[in-house]
């Protein structure tokens, strides 16, 4: 059963007074790691309803839009560029036009927030064994049928309970709860740009980083705004083929590309993870052209996570990906000369470890999202002193 | 002067002013008869530009008997519903102004009291309790009498419902509450869809509309509907085309607004869209515009729902029988 938490305002008193911050830190992740599910504040039997209405503290105007005639706007957040009537939204659900400006519904309105380790993003080159303090809000600019936050990312604000934590409540809460880093997760955090871009901010004056973890269906310009606060991106490619962007996530995979290599452009931390799903996005062909492209535009050092799929949402058919379809993408991407590559979703597997790309010794041990053993040293392995690639 | 009416039986062939697509290969030959869609249409529904309740209560009783063939609007409620249910009444409020009228809601609420409804069991819903408000509808949710809200007043029941390519909760205002559904929509186009009429008015029912616009909502329209509960509870549509609207919806747009001066009611969403489609395609042929299909948002989901897969009614004219009331 996961324990369900309020916000950290609305806490009981007497629970308060009784539980002591390790207590709190290890409850979560707890939680966490069982079930690596945002905590949802539900009545039971369905979802919530209208508890935050139409409250205009949520409200702010939104980034990235152009007005046109007849009080229609253009969103340019994302390359959907949703043209919105007045009074409507976009495909986000959490964006409005209200009489011709367009407004963000969900700025300090997240749904979750959690402890997790920094390995569960998967981020695995940025300070390990950290935590990161997770929120998210609702909506998503995609529709993934493998979803699994969909209870999340593809209802709109009013259709789930939330909490009112502006940006700078965000940042104390983390750095009192020493998380190293805020991460930016769980649903789409594109959708969230504004809040999202004022909590890193806040982050940073309580000297605590930011973190994304995004699947970059997004324009060039906010993302290489977001580049200059925050400290390291996570990517979610979800395949090479647009056929596959088309039919399973109701995207396009060339703005992913350009926004993938806007990142590395502006020497942001960057990881990407791609969840491998039997018969879909598995081929042979695809891995070695992927593993191909990012060698050539971003390089060997920039980690990848070839990912076990489990069956959700709207793609139940399925069988959870075989770890030997996982074992022969990582062969194929270390063949192609990928220096960082692993596999998810898989404890215990030795591809969750860190390997030094030039002696082969154990840099960072790892059992599903524990570090069991970290031994780079200044940015180097140890045993050869090859610099290791990495926030550390 | 009397009022005169007449009745006029018309089956479009050819869709007068449009060539129709080529069927879908898989579309099946209707073998109990062709769908009916009765077209009722009155000059006196609106007085001094307000919508005259009474001329709407008649305009609505011609209609129903002329599509039951019976001649007591009674007889005709009385083949949708049943003494003792509970009946759901999908209006559409998203336009402000644009939206159902309420005056056709109390005519359907009046006869369906007449009809052994309980008012208590009588509900008028739509996605919002603001969008029904700003409608002219007043909330009540536990109230006596006709109860009115939104999907955000009960939630949306846990189980997930696929069809095709869309995956949504649906109401517990249908799921829970409702033994039928009226489904009150209008006649508009649509800026991305190309039309929003029956078919569309659905997207109301389910948590997740805003994700069903690829493609000019094709396949996700004729998916949602064929959604189980959707496709049993749903018996019977009635068009609210006192005004319509040819260009610039869903959102309201005078400029684009006219007086239709009816009704469109009939049992095949399908062809109700199809016939709503249609009028809007003479209209904006009127007014010197491009077609639906030239602006690049054919509603080709009305297709779609009518192949084999979904069987939910009929887009071929042939298998349409229009039936075209006039008054006043």
């Amino acid at each position: 059963m996961i324990e369900k938490f309020s916000t950290i305002d609305q806490w009981p008193d007497k629970q308060k007074q009784g539980m002591k911050r390790r207590t709190f830190l290890k409850l979560a992740s707890a939680a966490c790691v069982v079930a690596g599910m945002p905590v949802l504040n539900l009545p039971s039997g369905s979802l919530a309803l209208g508890a935050t209405g139409s409250d205009n503290r949520y409200v702010r105007k939104a980034r990235y839009w152009e007005s046109k005639a007849h009080k229609q706007i253009q969103c340019k957040l994302c390359p959907r560029h949703c043209v919105i009537d007045d009074h409507e939204r976009g495909y986000c659900g959490v964006r409005e036009n209200r009489g011709g400006t367009y407004y963000t519904l969900v700025y300090a309105r997240p749904v979750t927030y959690h402890m997790d380790p920094i390995e569960k993003k998967p981020l695995f080159h940025f300070y390990p064994g950290s935590m990161a303090f997770s929120i998210a809000t609702a909506g998503c600019n995609l529709n993934c049928k493998f979803c699994q936050n969909w209870e999340i990312s593809q209802v709109t604000p009013e259709q789930v309970n939330s909490f009112y934590m502006p940006p700078e409540k965000i940042a104390r809460a983390a750095k009192d709860y020493g998380a190293k880093s805020i991460a930016y997760t769980y649903n789409e955090p594109t959708i969230f740009y504004e809040y999202m871009y004022d909590t890193a901010i806040a982050g940073h004056k309580e000297e605590v980083k930011s973190v994304v973890i995004t699947a970059a269906y997004i324009e060039k310009e906010p993302i290489q705004k977001l580049c200059a606060v925050v400290d390291a991106i996570k990517v979610d490619l979800k395949a090479f083929s647009e056929q596959y962007y088309k039919d399973v996530v109701h995207g396009e995979l060339k703005p992913v590309l350009e926004a993938v290599e806007a990142i590395h452009n502006r020497g942001r931390w960057l990881e990407i993870v791609y969840l491998v799903v039997p018969t879909l996005n598995d081929g042979e062909k695809e891995i070695k052209q992927l593993s191909r492209w990012i060698k050539r535009n971003l390089g060997p050092d920039v980690p990848i996570h070839f990912t076990r799929f489990f069956p959700q949402y709207l793609l139940k058919n399925l069988p959870p990906t075989p770890v030997e379809t996982l074992d022969r993408c990582k062969a194929i991407a270390d063949a192609e000369g990928l220096h960082y590559v692993y596999v998810g979703n898989v404890p215990g597997h030795p591809a969750e470890n860190t390997y030094c790309p030039r002696c082969g010794n154990v840099l960072v041990e790892r059992i599903g999202f524990t570090v069991k053993a970290m031994k780079i040293k200044n940015g180097r392995c140890p045993y050869c002193g090859t610099r290791i690639p990495g926030v550390w | 002067m009397n009022r005169r009416k007449f009745l006029k039986k018309s089956v479009l062939f050819g869709s007068a002013f449009w060539l129709p697509r080529l069927l879908p290969a898989s579309e099946s030959i209707p073998q109990d008869g062709k769908s009916k869609v009765v077209i009722a249409r009155d000059r006196q529904v609106f007085k001094n530009g307000r919508v005259n309740g009474d001329r709407v209560l008649a305009l609505l009783d011609e209609a129903m008997q002329a599509y039951f063939n019976v001649d007591v609007p009674l007889r005709a409620w009385r083949k949708i519903v049943h003494p003792g249910e509970v009946i759901g009444i999908k209006v559409n409020c998203l336009s402000g102004r644009g939206s159902t009228h309420r005056e056709l809601a109390e005519a359907v609420v009046e006869r369906l009291l007449q009809a052994g409804i309980r008012a208590n069991d009588i509900i008028i819903w739509d996605r919002l309790n603001k969008d029904l408000e700003e409608a002219g509808f007043h909330i009540n949710i536990n109230g006596k009498g006709p109860r009115v809200f939104g999907n955000d007043a009960v939630g949306f029941a846990p189980e997930l419902y696929v069809f095709g390519q869309a995956g949504s909760l649906l109401t517990r205002t249908l799921t829970n509450l409702c033994d039928g559904v009226i489904n009150i929509g209008l006649l508009r186009d649509h800026s991305i869809a190309g039309v929003s009429i029956s078919l569309k008015n659905l997207f109301g029912a389910i948590h997740n509309p805003n994700k069903y616009h690829l493609n000019a909502g094709d396949p996700y329209i004729a998916d949602v509907n064929a959604f189980l509960p959707i496709r049993r509870k749903v018996r019977f549509t009635i068009v609210d085309a006192l005004e319509a609207q040819y260009h610039g919806g869903p959102a309201y747009m005078p400029p684009w607004r006219w007086k239709f001066n009816g009704l469109i009611i009939g049992q095949d969403r399908v062809a109700i869209d199809y016939t709503g489609w249609q009028i809007i395609e003479t209209k904006r042929k009127e007014a010197g515009m491009k077609s639906l299909k030239e602006e690049g948002r054919e509603p080709t989901y009305i297709f779609t729902a009518s192949d084999k897969k979904h069987g939910l009614g009929y887009s071929n004219p042939e298998w349409i029988e229009t039936i075209h009331i006039r008054s006043g």
